[in-house]
């Protein structure tokens, strides 16, 4: 097991699934019982890679390489950094959580249901582990069909057209990429002479700048529909508004990071020249704040809770595609951390929607008024979430888009002071819906008997809140974990950053040359 | 004058499978129509010499692919070189004989269903296979153009095999006409081809050719008539008018066939033309191909969208895999050739086993062809919706079925010879596919029951499905072994 604990954690899921389809149908809590329990075992069993992770290593760890199909030069790599370390910690934590949320939720074709839930943790996983493109576009490809079952088969009113929406929209993005990818197979070889898909071969490329912007471009189609960046956000609000609760979690928390992953672990150290590119850097740019401020605006007009924090997605994710493209090491590794808090405060956000809908089954804002009086743990969970989806201080959302900001404003001042504008709209809309669903008299005659979380409720949260406190007060080992492959990527795309020079992306003349440093 | 000299033993070697096919199939017919004409003993009849005789011909086949490897060459040749048995002839041929088989298997109890169950369709799926056998091996355009017509005989009587019904002879009589049409214009294409070099060997017809101008306007005609006639038989557009209505009106069985082996084997005969005696004339039709390429995809997607047939649905599909197929031709380098050859065998398994669960559907009564037929599938019959499901998936190219290696290698072989334009098109499409295949799978997942009786099967079509889903799904996870052997079809 010591050798092989990346393979251990990556295909935990699917033999519990595969135990999973041994269960009869009719036995329903025996489903329940083994999906939480499996669920819970997948995340035991990545633990040992927090404490076996040496933070100091230069490289990726844990590595486990073998042949795959060796006429295509595909291997069967995977290994992790402190960027991929975390999101696979995000991913194991998140699943078990959803699973346990999903224990009243979800009443008919149990067995489906968790099977499919188990099939996607082990797609994300392996879309966080691979470190062969290839492999990496499978388990890409291989998280939407679990995805599409979620939201078409235990969605709302409209899943069908939310489901195929959402698999039309990244298929279509994933299958452009597969055309970069082949790009870059095919420059390797031209300059290397051999065929490979490992991303440490693919560093060694020097490719010409224009080469490496329409490779860029064909990745960004297929990231940036994942992310969603704006003007490919539209599949997001459908997809979450339809989906059960525990895939909108899994959705927010995890299934979006893939997009930022993507551009971390591809885009940016296989593409240095183009990531840098003053065109490439201002386009990406102004559609992340495009995103910040839209997603905001938009939030600010819902009247259905679930797409109010849907549209919030799009602008909490245009900070991180921001920190990414400040291109140093404040932005990207805020960005990193602003992921993780992403998946915490929003995960959380979608949770606190499913307790109120499976007690009332609407989402309508409207409905709702003063249930801190008759929920008060549920108003304090509620408003941990909402703080810290805000960005509160000592909670983690300040943490990072604080780090990202900083790095921006490394990069650009401009950028900033829209941004800024997009954390107070934050605020804004944030607590215009705190204030209009818990506080005041109850204004619904409906809404004076609804029961509080119970035990089960409770305990769903309580590793978010914690999670949100620790990174809020002491996010050090966070940036430790991150510093070493941030730096990479950063030496990668900016050879000679840390010599001391602090260039603007725009400045092009003050860069020196590119490529030459590694 | 010795005999001997026109029969050899190497002759007699290389083309025994296809012997041994007709012989069993001439066997059959005469037990069945007339020596024992009574249906009590059919079922014998048909296990002792269906499945021996394909079962035979397989292990000939298998013995000439050992002596192949054995000897090192890239080819035997026999008849004086109007059939060439090289890597390229016997892939195709497991592909021929694989969907034989499976198609026989799925047969049985569909016929008993439909009543028309008779030795001849078994004996005609024998001689189609023979058919198949000669135009992969080929390299004589009167050897190809009679393994051509013996193959087309036997799908226009199938197609129409269903007497009593009458789309089943509306969809023969419309593939009989265009069919001996294209013909017709094949065999114009190749009496051009006989008259510029005098011979009627494909290796002659190459040299010849190759001395001529690629613009010469005699050279274009031979071409554009030989591409007519390939490019009907492999349903492109705009030649394909005939593939929906035969699809839909031939008996399931048949259309999974024809789907299939038809199509694999009109693709091995247009490889062996346009990559042999044509290369030459690349530069000519080349733009034309990518036309037709491009608008095959079109037509069989976006017409795909709007069927509620599922027979017809999948008659578009397979047109737009054509248009996938064509690429790999386009392509034209060893990764584009090969990138055909495993599209080929993959879309075998996969086309199969989607006809296969239509298949299961059929019972008395119900028809079970339209997309709402397959409500609620996943409730009734769980097993049968996911395996569909993985079937579908590989149509549609995701990974990791079959299907998206197929694509894949075609995508490969587009970038790796600089046709970028063509490969975004062609990406662009597998999202407008896909969106049609989930329709059917939205049916079976979301949708309710019609009818509530769960689907039952024979064992053999259980079987047949069990081999194309596992076929799909391990071509998918673990493709090195059938890469190695889409390798072999290349010559060394």
């Amino acid at each position: 097991m010591d050798q092989h604990l990346l393979s251990v954690i990556l295909f935990a899921p699917l033999a519990s699934m595969a135990v999973l389809l041994l269960i009869p149908g009719s036995a329903k809590t025996a489903i329940k019982l083994w999906a939480n329990i499996a669920s819970f075992i997948c995340f035991l069993v990545s633990i040992p890679l927090v404490t076996r992770f040496d933070k100091n290593a230069m490289s990726y760890q844990m590595v486990e390489r073998a042949d795959w199909i060796p006429s295509l030069g595909v291997k069967y790599m995977i290994g992790v950094d402190g960027i991929s370390l975390l999101l696979v910690m995000l991913t194991t934590v998140v699943s078990f959580l959803a699973i346990l949320s999903s224990w009243n939720a979800i009443e008919d074709k149990l067995k489906e249901y968790y099977a499919m839930f188990l099939l996607l943790e082990t797609g994300m996983l392996g879309v966080f582990l691979s470190l062969d493109f290839f492999l990496f576009y499978v388990f890409w490809e291989l998280v939407l069909v679990p995805m599409y079952f979620i939201i078409g088969v235990w969605g709302g009113p409209r899943k069908l057209y939310a489901a195929i929406k959402f698999f039309l929209y990244t298929l279509t993005g994933s299958v452009l990429m597969l055309l970069g990818i082949l790009g870059l197979y095919f420059a390797h070889f031209d300059q290397f002479g051999f065929y490979t898909f490992e991303i440490a071969d693919l560093l060694r490329l020097d490719l010409p700048l224009a080469t490496q912007q329409w490779i860029f471009w064909t990745f960004f189609i297929g990231f940036a529909i994942k992310v969603p960046m704006f003007p490919f956000h539209t599949w997001l609000p459908d997809a979450h508004v339809e989906a059960p609760t525990a895939g909108s979690v899994i959705l927010a928390s995890v299934l979006l990071k893939m997009g930022t992953y993507g551009f971390l672990r591809f885009s940016l150290p296989l593409l240095p020249k183009a990531s840098i590119d003053g065109t490439i850097v201002q386009i990406l740019a102004v559609l992340s704040i495009v995103g910040i401020l839209y997603g905001a605006l938009v939030s600010l007009m819902q009247h259905d809770w679930k797409k109010l924090i849907a549209y919030s997605s799009v602008s909490h994710l245009g900070f991180c595609t921001l920190g990414i493209f400040a291109l140093n090491p404040n932005g990207i590794a805020g960005s990193v951390i602003q992921q993780v808090n992403h998946g915490i405060s929003t995960g959380m956000l979608f949770l606190i929607i499913g307790v109120i809908y499976e007690r009332r089954h609407t989402r309508e804002i409207s409905e709702y008024g003063g249930l801190a009086h008759v929920m008060p743990k549920y108003a304090i969970v509620f408003a941990f979430a909402m703080l810290s989806s805000a960005g509160l201080p000592l909670l983690n959302g300040f943490v990072g888009e604080f780090t990202i900001l900083q790095g921006a404003f490394e990069a650009n001042r401009i950028w900033v002071a829209f941004a800024v504008a997009g954390v107070i709209f934050g605020a804004a809309y944030l607590l215009w819906l705190y204030q209009r669903t818990m506080l005041g008299q109850i204004t619904n005659g409906k809404n004076l008997n609804l029961p509080d979380l119970s035990m089960r409720e409770m305990f769903v949260f309580a590793p978010f809140i914690a999670w949100a406190i620790w990174i809020g007060i002491y996010p050090k080992p966070y940036f430790d974990v991150l510093e070493k492959p941030v730096a990479q990527i950063v030496e990668r795309v900016r050879p000679g950053y840390y010599a001391g020079r602090t260039p603007t992306p725009l400045d092009q003349n003050m860069l020196p040359p590119v490529g030459g440093a590694q | 004058m010795n005999v001997s000299q026109f029969y050899t033993a190497n002759d007699h070697f290389v083309v025994v499978p296809a012997i041994l096919l007709a012989l069993f199939a001439c066997a059959l017919l005469l037990l069945d129509t007339w020596l024992i004409p009574n249906p009590k003993y059919r079922k014998i009849l048909i296990l002792a010499f269906v499945f021996p005789g394909l079962g035979f011909s397989g292990f000939q086949l298998w013995r000439l692919q050992m002596a192949l490897s054995a000897s090192g060459a890239n080819e035997l040749t026999a008849f004086n070189g109007s059939i060439t048995m090289d890597g390229f002839a016997l892939f195709f041929n497991w592909i021929f004989l694989i969907s034989s088989f499976i198609v026989s298997i799925v047969s049985y109890k569909y016929m008993e269903v439909e009543g028309e169950h008779h030795g001849e369709y078994y004996a005609l799926i024998l001689f189609a296979q023979c058919g198949m056998f000669f135009l992969a091996a080929g390299t004589d355009l009167v050897t190809l153009f009679i393994g051509l017509e013996l193959m087309a005989l036997c799908f226009y009587i199938m197609v129409g095999f269903l007497r009593g019904e009458r789309r089943s002879n509306e969809a023969a009589m419309k593939y009989l006409i265009l069919g001996a049409f294209s013909s017709g214009f094949l065999a114009y294409g190749f009496s051009l081809m006989y008259g510029m070099s005098g011979s009627t060997k494909l290796r002659e017809i190459t040299t010849a050719i190759a001395a001529r101008d690629p613009w010469d306007p005699v050279v274009f005609l031979m071409m554009a008539t030989t591409a007519v006639g390939l490019l009907f038989k492999i349903s492109a557009v705009p030649f394909h008018m005939w593939a929906p209505d035969a699809y839909e009106g031939a008996p399931t069985t048949v259309t999974a066939y024809l789907s299939v082996a038809s199509k694999a084997a009109s693709f091995a005969f247009l490889m062996r033309i346009f990559m042999g005696p044509l290369a030459t004339v690349r530069p000519v039709w080349e733009p034309m191909m990518i036309g037709v390429a491009v608008a095959t995809m079109t037509i069989g997607n976006l017409a795909a969208i709007t069927q509620s047939n599922i027979k017809r649905l999948l008659a578009y599909s397979s047109i737009s895999h054509a248009g996938y197929m064509l690429l790999g031709l386009i392509a034209g380098n060893p990764t584009g050739v090969k990138g055909v050859a495993v599209y080929v065998m993959v879309y075998a398994f996969m086309n199969l086993g989607a006809f296969a669960v239509v298949i299961a559907l059929r019972r008395k009564g119900i028809i079970g062809e339209d997309v709402d037929d397959l409500s609620g599938l996943m409730h009734k019959s769980p097993g049968y919706a996911i395996l569909m499901l993985v079937f579908l998936l590989s149509l549609a190219g995701i990974p990791p079925t079959a299907g998206f290696l197929g694509k894949y290698y075609i995508f490969l072989s587009l970038i790796e010879t600089g046709h970028y334009a063509l490969a975004v098109v062609a990406t662009l499409y597998v999202a407008v596919a896909l969106y049609y295949y989930f329709r059917i799978v939205r049916s079976m997942f979301v949708g309710e029951a019609t009818e509530k009786a769960p689907v039952t099967s024979s064992v053999g079509l259980r079987f047949a499905l069990a081999a194309a889903g596992i076929m799909t799904l391990v071509v998918g996870i673990y493709p090195e072994p059938f890469l190695q052997m889409a390798q072999s079809s290349l010559p060394k």
